[in-house]
This record gives C-alpha cells, structure tokens and sequence, in this order.
C-alpha cells in the first residue's frame, strides 16, 4: 500500500502498518549520568512492556507525513471559501518571528521581570485589539473562539450576580453559530432562541418579545451568518440594556468591519476576536485558535487573571489579585504563540492596511454574490459584508444538492465553500472569499461555479458522483458513524 | 437533513397506522402500543447512524421525549405518542439503526408502551390528517 | 469591481452600517511596518525573554524543555499543515485525517484506553471537560481533586464549574506527598488525580479506581508529564475511566504556555459523552479505506446547547507535531528519552541526598521533577543558581507554602552532568 501507484498521488499506509522492528528516527547522546533501574525505582508505577509505538527510520517518518500532507487543499495552494472561518492568506513573516527562541523557548512560569518582551507584546497586541473593537480592555487567554465565547458569558454572569440578580436565560438568534448556544449552556444557561425575520436580520420587535427581566444576555454575530449587517443592532442594544441585559458580540466575522465599523460602538458589552480569522494566524488543520475576549469597562473587574498591569516603575507584571475575576481560564497565558503571530500581523499592515482588508474582502463578497446570483438562489438578497450565502434550491429539478456541487469543486481544485449552515438557510452554500483572493482568481471561481450548474443540468451525474479527480471518492460517513472505528488495531486482535 | 429536500418526496404512510405531530407511528394491539418513526421521519434523517431508547420498566408521559435519533449531521428526540410503561425494547437497533431506514413499519420499531389511558391513541393523527400535516410543513419552507 | 456591485465607492458597500456608528477616523494603532522593520520590532521583544534553548534549565511544573527532532518543524511547515482548516471535506483533508486517526491510536497504546479525541485546548481545560463529562455519565454533582493536582488546573476546573451547581472537593496529600486514600462517597461523580503530581510524585495508584468504582464513580487520571508515558505504568491499566493531560513535551515549543496540546481518552462505552472531535475509518466509493470526521451529533455545530462541549477549533497543528515527534521516536526512542529523564532526575536527587543544605521534600518515587528543601530561602536559591546561568526551577511558595523554602526541580534529558552539579551546589550554597 505504501508504494506510488499513479505517478505522484501516493498511497501511503499507516504509521502502524509501515512500521519495522528495530528501526527508530532519532538517536539520543549517551546517558552521562548513571544508570538506573527504573522498574526498582518506580516499583508498582513502572510500565513493564514499552507502549506499541511503530518503529520507523526519520526517511520513513519524513516521506509519510510529506505525502500526507499532499492529500490536503490549504490556503497556500488556493482559494480556500469557508465561510465564516475567514481562509485569508497568513503572511510568512508570522511564522519566522514566532519561531525566534525568545518566544518559542520561553517558559510561562519565568518571573516577570524576565520576560518583558512578552509581557509587551502581549500589552501591545490587548491595546490594538481594544482600539479595533471599540472595547475598553482584553484579556488574551482565550485559547480559541469558543473559549472567548466561554469568557463572556461567565463575566456576564459574575457581573450580575455582583448587582444580586440572578438571570438563567440566553437569548440566540437561530442563525448563530452553534458555539454559542453551546457556550451558554456549558456556563448553565437556558438558551431561547430567537428567530430572524424574512430579510435575514435579527428585528427589535422579535427581542423585546421574549426580553424579560431573567434573560442575562444576548448573543449577537454581527455581520450574521448570511454575510449581512444587522442594521438594528442599536436599538437591540437599547432594548436588552434597558431589560438589564448585556450584549455578547461573536467576533467571528469582525474582518468585514476592521476600520469600518467598532462593535463597541454599536453597544456590544464584550465580544471575542478569531485570531486565526481576522488576524491571519494559521488554521494548522484545525488549530490552534486564539479567542481574545474584550469588554466594556463595567466588566472589567470580571476579566480573567491574570491580566497584564504597568508597575510603578513602568515595567509589566501579571495582575492575579483581582477579587471580582472569573477565575483562570487556561493553564498559562493563552496560545501566546497564536499572539506573536496576530501582532505581526498588525504591526504589518497598520490602521490604513486594516481598513483595507475590510474593504477588499466586502468587495469580493459583492463581486461573487452580483456573478452568481441567478444561478444560484440567494434566499436573503441585498448588500452583504464579507460572505454570501446561497442555495440550491435552483438546481432542484436536476436532483443535484449542495454536497454535490460541494463535491464537484473538489474536482476544480477548490476547497468548498460551508455548506448547509447557517440552519436557517435550507441546502446553503456560504462563500467567504476573504480578501486575500484577486479579481481573476474570483472570476475563475466563477466560471468554474457556473460551469458546475450547466452539468447539473445536462449531465447530472457527473455532479452527483463527485469528486472523481481525488485520491478517494466519496467518503462513507454513514458507516464511520454505524460503527466507530477510532484507532488501528492490529488484525489478530 | 436538508440534502435533497426540494425534491418531491414520495412518503410511506400507512392506514391502519396513527401518527403523532412529531412523525412517531403507533400500532395499539389492545392495551400494547407499538411506537417507530414514519416514513417521512426517516427519509427526512438519511441514514440513521444511532439510536438511544430507554430501558424497559421506563414510564413516560405522551409528548415526553423517550429516546433519540441521530443521523450522521442531525439528532432528533424521539417523543412519547401516549403515556404508559415501557414493556418492550428494540434492541436490535443498538447494533442495526439501518433497520429504521429499510423497514421503519417493521424492523424499524423502537418501543412497546402498555398505555394506560386507550383514548390517547385515538387522540392521534390519522393518515389523512398526516399527510395534511406533511404537506403543511413542506409549504412552510422557502 | 466596483461597476460590477453597482457601487461607486468601497465605502458605499458600508452603508448598511448606520451613519452614526460607522468608523470613519483612523484606527489608533501603530503605523504599518515593512516586514524587515515587524522583524527587527518583534526581534527585539524576543530578545527581552529568558528562555531554554540557551541550556541550564531546570524549570518544568506543566510546562517543559525537551529535544525536538530537526523533522518536527520542517514537517510542520508545509503549507499543507499548516494553512488548511478543520477537515470538514474529507476528500480533500486526508492528511489531516489520517494523522488525527494516527495520533489517537499512539494516545491510546499510551494512556491504555480506548478512544481518544482530537485535542484539546490544553491540559487543564482539558481536566475540566474530563470532570464534565463524569459529571454527565454519572449525572452526579461532586468532583472529589487530590491535592497534588496542578494548582493552576484545579483553579480552571473551578473557573469551568462555577455556576453549575457542583461541590469540588480535596483530597489531601499525606506526608510522602501522595494523595491521601479516604472513603469515597455515593455521590462523587469522580475523583481527579495527577500522575505524576504537580509536585513531580509519583503515585501507586492500586485499588484507587476499585475504590471509586464502588461507589458508582469514574476515576479520572491528568497526566501531569506526558513524557513520563512510556515509562510509567498506563492509567489505564490502573483502572482509570478518563485520562486527560498535556502533551506539550511530545514535540511541541513552550512557547511561554501555549499554544500546548490538551488531550483527553477514555471508554468506548463513554464515546457519546466526550467532548471534540473524533477522526473514524471508512471506506469511500470505491471501496478504499478513508477518514472522516465523526460521531459529530455530539458536538456544538450539530446539538448547540445539547452539545458534549462547546469546543470547535483546537490544537490541531500541536497535534500535528506530536504525532510526528512520536513516530520519529517510536516504541524504543521513546522509552528511551523517558529513561534519560528518569536517570538524570534520579542523579540530581542522589546529589542532592549528598550535599549538606539541601534536601529532597519527599520520599518515594519521582518522574523528572522533584521538590527540594533550600537552606535559607527560594528566591535566593534561584538567584544564586541564575549566577551560574541556570534557571533553577520553580519557587513553591505560592503553591504549596507549607513547605518551608523549596523548589520544584525538574530534570529532563537536555540537562547534562555538569550543570546537574553546579545546580546542586548552587542551591545548597557551597558555591559561595
């Protein structure tokens, strides 16, 4: 299995299957200390038979995970349109600095006063985010957006339970992501959910319906999920604060406002930031993330410790001595790692560089949505920010789906854009072409969607049976799920 | 969930059976209530991947979630049609949730509830009033 | 562009955000900088940063200095890896897929349980998921935390539960500083116990999860140091239902705390319970094996407020390094590095037995890190140690301040003889 069989689309088996008695990737210097006998030492605790690791020389390692890596699309190779992930290209300066020993090697328990550079970055990198959002003050030990998410919720919880109230509801538009329900949930909050009107936006009238002197918070993501600007977020932000209420603003799609618009100033109280989003750190195949979490100065006292703080000698030091906190969120400071890179990242490109991304990447959106509409039905029309959401509904007659022409771009070299979500939106296709791509790449897309939608047409199963120009066709999820085979086990076992 | 829904669906729907708003079917035999999943449940699903029911001796309450369906990117809870204690479980469907899909009237069945009060299977929907209530739903999407 | 929206001005595309709270000054943040001038800026943030790879370091206490094959990051910098997201379309993600599927199944062989997930954020955050999916398999309401838990794990498990309405509970260390065995009650949901623990012991965990199991309870093992792995006995094989930790010393960079690896396996019997992502075999089409993601009904994108957890990305390119830094190893590599860690720990404490002013805090059996008694007082001891250029370790004051003046002294492979021996003396003093 493990030989090329076409060309250079390799097979390659599993680490398991490859591996040979005998053979190791790295060779370690002599002990220089005396042996020890470690079953005498750790007597009941010693590990008799070493755990079943495969067995394989550094070529055998290197030339697997090389290949591999060839069976996946990624940014670096093209346009990449998942929306609301935000697939912009990441600049390689962020990886050289990030990799420099000062930041890579330091450890998070060293004293303060011997990681100052950090402790700058870190202060510096709080103050960009703070001035982008409009917020008063950021805490950056969110490791991932959902964990921000996490964040919020409970510094809104501690902050009315500090004014004596106690509030068990969330309310959630239903085009929200799912982390936010589950974000409110996993902190014990009921969920209530709110629908959006027939123009695809979140209106005052369907707020104040279920607003109610229990309801802690809203949750707002603002540009929603079908790419629009939820133009009544003033008066829903008057509406859930005079019911004593705080805003949460999901920070997933801030790369459509960067120098455009602050969330707050539109009345949001604290919100999270997608580092690997707006901020061009690397997705990694899944991670990691970095979820900063900003508030509004009356949450403050709530943030999670430590925080950075100026000494009187204008040198940085962590502030763990705060009655009112949350508590601790993260074993360390965060993914400071994901912090290096966010702030090259801005340091790169400045307040006029900021504003353009916004611009471009809401200028790209427009272009796709203005060439694509009328193949494709767009079930909220109007001018959207940084993504468009259509649907399949046009193709109905061919029998071809969403996941199909998910499939057959595949077939084209392009990722997918997300598919069937948001909910509200049945068989969508939610395209976010960041502002990384050019006007040529997106007319390629185009034409290549279009080309998609004449085959379903005239020869449906070519769609339908996609992708046919990948290593594997289609994958069973259904038999994954039957039958859940989650790890290798040799065959006699 | 949403894959192919513009399609026109053809539905399985039976007369001898009764049927509940959330698309559960039910066959009384005397006081024995034998509860699946219709036709237009499952194919609504796709494959069935999963299914959780409750142990036998369980008493549930009509409109009471007894148990849950999960597809490969949707999860559904299954809902009590009539009140009663829980006398026969499927537990085929641990190792075969696929019979829902292939046989979702035969080996497809999921709970046997001894009702306690008749009247409320009679309470139930009726083919007729099923189907009406199938088209309804599909009028309401875009 | 512009012609083809109908616009004829970028702005313009910004008119459905109301005039008044729209942004139009410039941002406040620094001025845009060319990429040798960010260079240079964060070049000499770096240089302001105590750090390992200078040698001489002897501080772990979760985080720790360890040989990273020249492969790991070559390998994790391809684009591929680095620039692709979660993998949702399976055809296009096999990589990714494969390597998560590769990676459970080492995480498994290595904690001695049967499914593992795709990562978490780190370890304590993935303790606290451990804690509430106990709580869930055993709709329970007490957490019961040995005292030799990572004080910092223990304050994110509070942070985690606060407002849920459960009691956590300590168990106390005893006088060897391994956790005390006391009856566990009817109503704990689990008991949470680090191996080795903060304080670098390491505990004979015999009859611990009978005890927890009697009373209806899951015993949930935080790997304190993942290296210790493959040298210790599995926790599994002792029973335990859960294992969570951090797998940061497989190949991943301090990184001054993060971005680490959090991970956590279990029982397949628990699988509908544990929160992440999950990476299955399947066949596609044409009868080839493949991966994808799976058994997603547990998660937030799919059951929102009924989710197992609300986690979506995690750590993956962490996991991406360490998966490739175990096959590098391998089943003798990695036992071996284990064993350098064990020998030169044990060498430091034997160095120190001999050396009048210090001494070792507790009996017993250790991994690579160890709590020592100083002469006169913590801080000291450590400046003294920073004159020999050592980092000496971690002061205990502030987490275990009934220890007299002590250290926590971790001892990994990288330390060599020599700096082993001017650690000891400097710490004792003699030096002076």
């Amino acid at each position: 299995m493990s030989n090329a069989t076409q060309g250079f689309a390799y097979e390659e088996a599993l680490l398991f299957e490859l591996s040979r008695p005998g053979r190791r990737g790295v060779d370690l210097p002599a002990l220089d200390v005396p042996d020890v006998d470690a079953k005498q030492l750790l007597g009941e605790a010693f590990r008799a038979e070493p755990a079943d690791l495969p067995q394989l020389s550094e070529v055998d390692v290197v030339r697997h995970f090389t290949r591999l890596s060839t069976w996946n699309a990624a940014v670096d190779l093209g346009l990449y349109p998942l929306g609301s992930c935000t697939m912009k290209y990441n600049p390689k300066i962020n990886e050289r600095v990030a990799r420099l020993p000062g930041f890579a090697w330091a450890h998070p328990h060293s004293p303060a006063e011997r990681v100052q550079g950090l402790l700058q970055l870190c202060h510096e990198l709080e103050r960009s985010l703070a001035e982008i959002s409009g917020m008063d003050r950021v805490s950056l030990q969110p490791a991932a957006g959902a964990q921000g998410e996490l964040a919020g919720i409970m510094m809104i919880r501690a902050y009315h339970e500090h004014r004596g109230e106690r509030r068990h509801k969330v309310l959630i538009p239903d085009s929200a992501h799912g982390t936010n329900p589950a974000s409110a949930a996993l902190n014990g909050y009921d969920v209530v959910s709110v629908p959006s009107g027939s123009d695809g936006l979140l209106h005052p009238e369907a707020v104040e319906e279920v607003m109610a002197d229990d309801v802690a918070a809203l949750m707002i993501t603002n540009p929603n999920t079908l790419g629009l600007f939820e133009t009544h977020i003033g008066r829903i932000c008057e509406i859930v604060h005079s019911g004593g209420g705080l805003v949460y603003g999901d920070g997933a799609n801030l790369n459509a406002l960067l120098g455009r618009g602050r969330p707050g100033d539109l009345g949001i109280d604290v919100m999270h930031f997608n580092l690997h989003k707006t901020f061009s750190t690397p997705h990694g195949g899944g991670g990691p993330g970095s979820g900063p979490v900003g508030v509004k100065s009356i949450l403050e006292p709530f943030l999670p410790v430590p925080v950075v703080a100026q000494a009187e000698d204008g040198s940085l030091e962590w502030d763990e001595d705060r009655p009112l906190t949350i508590g601790r969120l993260h074993g360390n400071h965060g993914n400071v790692g994901m912090l290096v890179r966010a702030h090259a990242y801005i340091l790169s490109l400045g307040p006029e560089g900021l504003r353009r991304c916004a611009d471009m990447a809401v200028l790209n959106a427009n272009y796709l949505l203005a060439r694509l509409r009328g193949a494709f039905h767009v079930p909220y029309d109007g001018a959207v920010m940084h993504e468009c959401v259509l649907s399949d509904r046009e193709l109905a007659a061919t029998g071809v789906t969403t996941l199909d022409v998910a499939k057959r771009l595949i077939d084209h070299g392009y990722h997918p854009p997300t598919i069937y979500f948001p909910l509200v939106v049945a068989g969508a296709l939610m395209i976010e072409p960041t502002e990384s791509e050019s006007r040529e790449g997106l007319d390629r897309f185009v034409e290549t969607l279009l080309d998609i939608v004449r085959e379903a047409h005239e020869e449906p199963e070519k769609v339908r049976s996609a992708p046919n120009r990948t290593r594997l066709a289609r994958l069973d999820e259904t038999r994954a799920a039957r039958k859940p085979v989650l790890r290798w086990q040799p065959e006699d076992v | 969930m949403q894959e192919g829904r513009w399609a026109v669906a053809e539905y399985d729907i039976r007369a001898e059976l009764r049927y509940s708003r959330e698309d559960e079917w039910v066959r009384a035999e005397g006081d024995r209530v034998t509860v699946g999943v219709s036709d237009y449940a499952q194919q609504q699903l796709g494959d069935v991947v999963f299914v959780e029911l409750p142990e036998v001796g369980r008493t549930v309450d009509a409109g009471e979630p007894f148990g849950v369906i999960e597809s490969v990117k949707t999860v559904a809870d299954l809902y009590a049609p009539v009140s009663g204690e829980v006398v026969e479980v499927n537990d085929v469907l641990a190792e075969t949730p696929e019979a829902v899909n292939e046989d979702c009237y035969g080996d497809g069945w999921m709970i046997v509830i001894a009702t306690s009060d008749a009247s409320e299977v009679e309470a139930l929907l009726d083919v007729e009033a099923y189907k009406q209530h199938i088209k309804e739903r599909a009028d309401q999407d875009h | 562009m512009l012609a083809v929206v109908g616009r004829d001005d970028v702005a313009d595309l910004f008119e459905t955000i109301p005039e008044k709270l729209r942004w139009s000054g410039p941002l406040d943040v620094q001025a845009a900088q060319s990429e040798l001038e960010v260079e240079r800026t964060l070049t000499a943030l770096a240089a302001r940063n105590e750090n390992a790879s200078q040698g001489g370091w002897f501080l772990g206490a979760g985080t720790y200095a360890h040989f990273v094959p020249s492969a790991v990051d070559a390998l994790v910098s391809r684009a591929e890896l680095t620039t692709s997201y979660t993998p949702y379309q399976a055809e296009i993600s096999q990589g990714t897929l494969q390597t998560v599927f590769e990676w459970q199944t080492m995480l498994c062989a290595l904690t001695g349980l049967e499914v593992a997930n795709a990562s978490m954020y780190d370890g304590a955050s993935a303790t606290a998921e451990a804690a509430l999916m106990a709580l869930r398999i055993t709709r329970r309401q007490r957490v019961l935390v040995s005292d030799g838990l990572h004080p910092h794990t223990r304050q994110v498990l509070a942070t985690y539960l606060d407002g849920l309405d459960i009691t956590v509970d300590t168990l106390p260390l005893d006088p060897t500083g391994r956790t005390a065995r006391a009856a566990v009650a009817d109503d704990v949901a689990c008991v949470i116990v680090q191996q080795p623990s903060f304080l670098g012991n390491v505990e004979d965990l015999g009859g611990f999860a009978e005890d927890v199991h009697a009373a209806g309870g899951l015993l949930v093992v935080k790997v304190g140091e993942a290296l210790s792995l493959p040298l210790l006995r599995a926790p599994g094989d002792w029973g335990a239902d859960i294992v969570c930790g951090e797998a940061q010393s497989f190949g991943v960079p301090m990184g001054f705390g993060g971005p680490h690896l959090g991970f956590l396996t279990g029982r397949m019997k628990h699988v509908r319970q544990m929160p992440g992502r999950l990476v299955g075999e399947t066949l596609d089409a044409r009868g080839k094996r493949g991966f994808v993601l799976t058994l997603s009904t547990r998660e937030q994108h799919i059951r929102r407020e009924r989710a197992t957890s609300n986690i979506c990305t995690n750590q993956g390119l962490c996991l991406t390094m360490a998966t490739i830094y175990l096959a590098l190893m391998g089943r003798e590599g990695l036992r071996e590095v284990a064993h350098q860690n064990l020998a030169k720990a044990e060498y430091a404490k034997q160095r120190i037995r001999e050396t009048p002013g210090v001494e070792l805090v507790f009996p017993g059996p250790t991994f690579n890190e160890f709590a020592v008694r100083v002469p006169d007082d913590a801080p000291q001891a450590l400046a003294r140690a920073r004159e020999e250029g050592l980092v000496g370790g971690l002061d205990l004051a502030a987490a275990h301040g009934g220890l007299g003046p002590a250290l926590l002294v971790c001892v990994t492979e990288l330390a060599q003889r020599s700096e082993i021996d001017r650690l000891v003396s400097a710490l004792a003093g003699a030096a002076r």
